[in-house]
């Protein structure tokens, strides 16, 4: 494919992409209404180009993208499962896309029942008292969860209480999330099965503990067995549980966080209820908490009146505030409202029960070629160790998952979690034919033979992408972040 | 919409190669007492027409802005979005890829993102853009905190009227470290002598809003060289569609600007998503928060675009990351992009200019209403302006929807006193139709 090059490369002096109408009201001079410095004095440097040279631009920009439309894409602990088209044109619907946040109440009945009924929805689905849909992504749920603790424990006396215990193996927002709140961290080292264990839980706790992060499957996609007496150990030390939702896609319809002891949760929507990603946004992270931490979460809530119509309550004393300049990521709420309804209890159950299944079998058929160092059978991910193609024939995890993009396959997760060598972390997801899983071995399988067999080829891959490998180290050496 | 089954060829086959009888013996890790004894509560399932009915009969009972044409601001806008921003962002290759974690695969998202990044820094005259935060509420309080990190201060002071909501997100996710300290309009703009004197050299940034949640324009220039002074750093909240015909931050010497940048990526959406608009000096590359593409080369030595700076980010720098942001707006971004390179330098001029026209307009009829008056008649104003209005906001809101009908503007009387006033915004896509309708709908209210 030819360099596409970026918009201003296409710019013509004079060209025109777009017209606006002529004033239709009595205009007046600029000068008359604004004061002179308070204006600009050259039009900023936008690109000048046709409508059919932007149209052809950026398709051919979409073309140099991987996406789920275009094949499997295994990244671990991203879920990235099909995204259903008419969830698209639902949330495009004017009702829901062209209302003004600063309507009254009144005049949004329908956003605010659909959201209700989401927030009822995900109870049910995490085993939670109250869910707030506020957050617009993971991190900000697991932020606002935490702050919620903070204050929690700050009402009842024990503000000493400004700790915050992660497994190593914890998502790095996890402690981002808790540092921003003031929290100090302690990581907590994985037992050797790669779970964690109540003895080395019980060396970190004290009466200075807020809390305890845990992800569950954990992101080596095992379940925590000890999950109810490591909820039951921190409670008696005084302090909350808070369960990172990134892997809800294991557990649906099969056990729920509420169940196992902890405290609060997020959800990712656009992982486990399949908004799309948007390479790398807009999500959701809802989040869910036992009824003791209701009168903590964000303003403002959605309240039911006496004659069943809904309200707005933003008089709520102990609220941590806002998390969201309005009322979280209503769109992307919409395409998991419709996600659920489609499916309902069974079909998300199904959901997992497939998710599981595909993922099994990828690590079944991947467990001679690559080590696997934990026992399965796995959730709905596994990591796998590419230490023995690094050692052996020089070709790290990096190289293989290069590699894999040449055979038209997007890699897994890489380094991740920290505590397995040469990490690959796979996740299928649900939204796979077994003739896909087989693709995707065969992929693996070819390049573990290329490895021993061919492995510069290996280690100068990708080569049939539209880019080569690049230079990383580069882009933060020789700092560049506009054109020009 | 098809679901996804344990119950095909498929699985058998797979459940076969796995030596299993049932997808039950896979959640054996799960002890017997955690498992889910009943069934989810839960609605459904549905088919997809009876998906579509339902959330069709929940959307025909909001008011929405094609039925009702929109008067409301306070930093969600009903801009005119060119019909290439929603075709071309609706491409199943940007919107169903992740974050750019193998860059050979995401060259276009990532090329689309730093033209983004590219045209934002033209607009606003600053060094630097990130490739976006969740809204403008959020870029504010990020923005903030990286003052008080760049300062070693934690007194931030707030001059004149910054929107409301935002500030409730600074106080929520920088009141660990921040100390907010608001210093209130007077006659709809910053008092300079007040913010003088809390500005002192304890302070980390003032925070100004351009134009304010007033509508009116501030004096940047008085304000930058009071920050300035204290040896504070100038944030700025901006609305990039009034970049059009106002001077950009990067001018009057913002360290930071911030702003929504939802309108130029879609419908109003009830405020989200939005577009967090961050942008910054190059003195504070290294603070930014979130995800920031650079230029690079492959092995070939081509031009190539990658994340970069990322050991400022969570994955890799866990509890002393810059933020913990991790998902972002990326396809907003890209919106925003598509956006500005169709409007182009005239185009985005003109958008500005038709606001302030029809604004003008629309503020010299309703200031010409018995019992109607402008808040701050002095101005200067763009596209948005507050009335004092004869009956209390809530009032009229209720009756704009029953004739007409319209979405009325935004109540911000618990900034001024009494619940008689209410911001009006009016964008390039009300005709002058509208606004006669509008205001005749005001004349009717005040009359009854």
């Amino acid at each position: 494919m030819p360099d596409e090059g970026l918009i201003f490369d296409r710019a013509t002096a004079g060209a025109m992409a777009c017209r606006l109408p002529e004033c239709d009201v009595p205009a007046q001079p600029v000068g008359e209404l604004l004061p002179a410095g308070a204006l600009r004095d050259a039009p900023p440097v936008l690109p000048e180009v046709y409508e059919w040279d932007i149209v052809r631009h950026y398709t051919r920009l979409s073309q140099q993208c991987y996406g789920i439309d275009t094949g499997i894409y295994p990244l671990g602990s991203c879920t990235m499962k099909y995204n259903p088209r008419l969830h698209e044109d639902l949330a495009h619907l004017p009702g829901f896309s062209h209302i003004h946040p600063e309507q009254p109440a009144e005049q949004l009945q329908g956003a605010l029942r659909l959201m209700r009924e989401l927030e009822a929805m995900l109870c049910a689905i995490g085993g939670m008292d109250c869910v707030s849909l506020q957050p617009p992504a993971g991190a900000q749920g697991e932020f606002s969860a935490l702050l919620a603790f903070r204050a929690y424990h700050t009402g009842r006396g024990q503000a000493q209480r400004t700790r915050i215990i992660v497994p190593d193996s914890s998502h790095g927002t996890n402690p981002a999330s808790a540092a921003r709140c003031g929290f100090t961290i302690t990581h907590v080292p994985s037992g050797p099965c790669g779970l964690m264990g109540p003895a080395e839980l019980r060396a970190a706790l004290s009466d200075d503990v807020a809390g305890l992060m845990l992800t569950n499957p954990n992101t080596l996609g095992l379940f925590e067995r000890e999950v109810e007496q490591i909820c039951a150990m921190v409670h008696d030390a005084g302090g909350l549980v808070y369960c990172d939702g990134a892997n809800m896609n294991a557990l649906m319809g099969i056990a729920r966080p509420g169940d196992m002891g902890f405290d609060a949760m997020h959800f990712n929507l656009h992982k486990t209820f399949s908004t799309p990603h948007g390479g790398g946004g807009p999500g959701a992270g809802p989040i869910g908490v036992k009824s003791i931490l209701e009168p903590y979460l964000p303003v403002p809530r959605i309240t039911e009146r006496t004659d069943g119509t809904l309200d707005l309550d933003y008089d709520r004393a102990k609220s941590i505030g806002r998390v969201h300049t309005f009322l979280g990521n209503f769109g992307v709420l919409v395409r998991a409202y419709a996600y659920i309804l489609s499916h309902g209890a069974q079909g998300l159950t199904e959901v997992t029960r497939r998710a599981v299944l595909n993922a099994n079998y990828v690590r079944e058929r991947l467990a001679e070629a690559f080590d696997i160092p934990h026992e399965g059978p796995c959730m709905h991910e596994f990591v796998l160790s590419a230490e023995r193609q690094a050692s052996e024939h020089g070709c790290r995890a990096l190289d293989i998952a290069k590699r894999l993009i040449d055979l038209g396959i997007h890699p897994p997760s890489v380094y991740f979690p920290l505590i397995v060598h040469e990490a690959m972390m796979i996740e299928p997801t649900e939204t796979e034919t077994k003739q896909s899983l087989d693709g995707l071995v065969d992929a693996f399988l070819q390049v573990a033979r290329e490895c021993k067999e061919s492995p510069d080829l290996v280690r100068g891959a990708p080569q049939t992408a539209y880019r080569t490998r690049l230079d990383e180290a580069k882009a933060a050496r020789d700092l560049k972040l506009r054109a020009g | 919409m098809g679901r996804a089954s344990v119950r095909d060829a498929d699985s058998a086959a797979m459940m076969a190669a796995l030596g299993v009888g049932s997808v039950d013996e896979l959640f054996r890790t799960i002890p017997p007492e955690l498992r889910l004894a009943g069934r989810m509560d839960l609605p459904g399932p549905l088919s997809d027409l009876e998906v579509e009915d339902r959330c069709r009969r929940l959307a025909a009972t909001n008011l929405d802005g094609l039925t009702a044409p929109c008067f409301a601001g306070g930093g969600v806008y009903d801009h005119f979005v060119p019909a290439t921003v929603s075709h071309l962002v609706a491409r199943g290759e940007f919107t169903t890829a992740y974050t750019a974690y193998q860059p050979e695969l995401s060259q276009g998202m990532l090329a689309a993102l730093f033209e983004f990044q590219t045209m934002l820094c033209e607009l606003t005259g600053m060094d630097v853009a990130n490739s976006s935060l969740y809204d403008g509420g959020t870029a504010l309080a990020e923005a903030v905190l990286v003052a008080a990190g760049s300062t070693r201060r934690s007194r931030v002071v707030v001059a004149g009227a910054v929107n409301p909501r935002y500030l409730e997100c600074v106080r929520t996710l920088a009141g660990v470290t921040v100390d907010l300290v608001t210093v209130p309009a007077v006659d709809g703009h910053a008092d300079l002598a007040a913010v003088a004197l809390d500005a002192g050299n304890d302070c980390a940034a003032i925070v100004v809003q351009q134009p304010n949640y007033f509508g009116c324009l501030e004096p940047m220039q008085e304000v930058s060289a009071l920050a300035h002074a204290a040896g504070a750093l100038l944030i700025v909240s901006f609305d990039p569609v009034s970049l059009g015909l106002l001077g950009p931050p990067g001018h009057y010497g913002a360290d930071v600007a911030v702003g929504e940048g939802g309108m130029m990526c879609g419908p109003m959406s009830l405020g989200g998503p939005g577009l967090g608009l961050f942008t910054c000096t190059r003195d504070l590359v290294r603070r930014m928060p979130g995800r920031v593409v650079g230029e690079t080369v492959d092995t070939l030595g081509r031009r190539s675009y990658v994340n970069t700076l990322q050991t400022r980010e969570q994955h890799i720098r866990r509890e002393k990351a810059t933020s913990n942001i991790c998902t972002n707006q990326a396809l907003c971004a890209v919106a925003a992009g598509i956006y500005l390179a169709t409007m182009g330098p005239r185009g985005i001029r003109a958008v500005a200019d038709l606001c302030l026209q029809k604004a003008h307009y629309a503020a010299r009829a309703i200031a010409a209403l018995p019992g109607f008056s402008m808040a701050f008649p002095e101005g200067p104003f763009l596209k948005e302006f507050v009335v004092r209005c004869p009956v209390p906001v809530g009032e009229i809101k209720a009756r704009l929807a029953e004739t007409g009908p319209f979405i009325g503007g935004v109540d911000v009387s618990s900034l001024l006193g009494d619940g008689h006033y209410m911001s009006v915004a009016v964008t390039e896509k009300r005709t002058r139709d509208e606004i006669d309708g509008f205001v005749r709908a005001l004349g009717g209210v005040s009359r009854a």
